[in-house]
């Protein structure tokens, strides 16, 4: 894009921070990285706090969408709250996105991982939640510290996001 | 949507703003190399391959996405990446005469 100014300034890199594991979040963090490497800009993901729910092997299968406080969901919150009402909407909403050719969380991450995004975990929230590396799925990267993530995004036009 | 006319091997073509061809009827190979050297693609035997699975699914008038190049069978999604490194589906695309796919996958 031209700026104003008409120096040409496009994006080189996205720092994205993925501190949920509810599947709308965990789908906008990953359709965001990898709609990056499709535009040809760099990206890199830190899962942090529940976000490392969606790299661990025997959990990211098994991610909700949430129904109780959430109001977009249309659904009362006593309702949302019943048993099964998560997996039933977690349900619906998995089919939908197959429709429209989206992976599963697992091969999503293949596809990242093929694709160059680098895949981080947060070690201080490793350590809070007893993770242990072999808990994570086998493309990661590697464990970092919040320093090491901010060296990382060193470099002109590296954008950093919070989810 | 304004378009222009572009040559490319000596072909008079229709690109819209994106330079991609409104119009695939005027693609030929040597189009699709002139393409590719604008965009500083050495095209080999292995790109041709990708450029034709790309037409076929055009012509089928599938919608194209990184995921259904993963299941081709033609190219891994790393293989696709190395061989069109700057953005792959769209480079592909635009060097096959195709719009550019609109899927955010």
């Amino acid at each position: 894009m031209i700026m104003e100014n008409g120096e040409d300034k496009p994006i080189k890199k996205m720092m994205l921070i993925l501190s949920k594991a509810t599947i709308d979040n965990v789908y906008a963090c990953f359709i965001l990285a990898n709609g990056a490497r499709m535009e040809g800009i760099e990206s890199e993901i830190f899962f942090t706090f529940f976000g490392l729910e969606a790299i661990q092997k025997k959990k990211l299968e098994h991610l909700h969408v949430a129904t109780v406080g959430n109001p977009a969901m249309h659904i009362p919150t006593l309702l949302g709250g019943l048993p099964g009402m998560e997996a039933l909407a977690t349900k619906m909403m998995k089919s939908e996105m197959e429709k429209l050719d989206i992976p599963p969380v697992g091969e999503f991450l293949e596809i990242l991982a093929a694709s160059g995004t680098k895949l981080w975990a947060c070690k201080l929230a490793m350590d809070m939640f007893h993770i242990e590396e072999k808990h994570l799925i086998d493309d990661l990267d590697g464990v970092l510290t919040v320093g090491d993530f901010y060296v990382r995004a060193q470099g002109d036009n590296t954008h950093l996001l919070f989810i | 949507m304004t378009t222009t006319e572009k040559t490319y091997a000596g072909v008079c073509v229709t690109c819209n703003e994106q330079g991609y061809l409104t119009n695939f009827e005027q693609w030929n190979k040597d189009v699709g190399l002139a393409i590719a050297k604008e965009e500083q693609i050495e095209m080999t035997d292995k790109h041709w391959e990708v450029i034709q699975f790309l037409q076929e699914q055009h012509k089928k008038q599938v919608p194209l996405s990184i995921r259904k190049i993963g299941k081709s069978g033609v190219v891994s999604i790393k293989e696709f990446y190395q061989l069109f490194p700057k953005g792959p589906l769209k480079i592909s695309s635009r060097i096959s005469g195709i719009p550019k796919p609109v899927s955010c996958i």
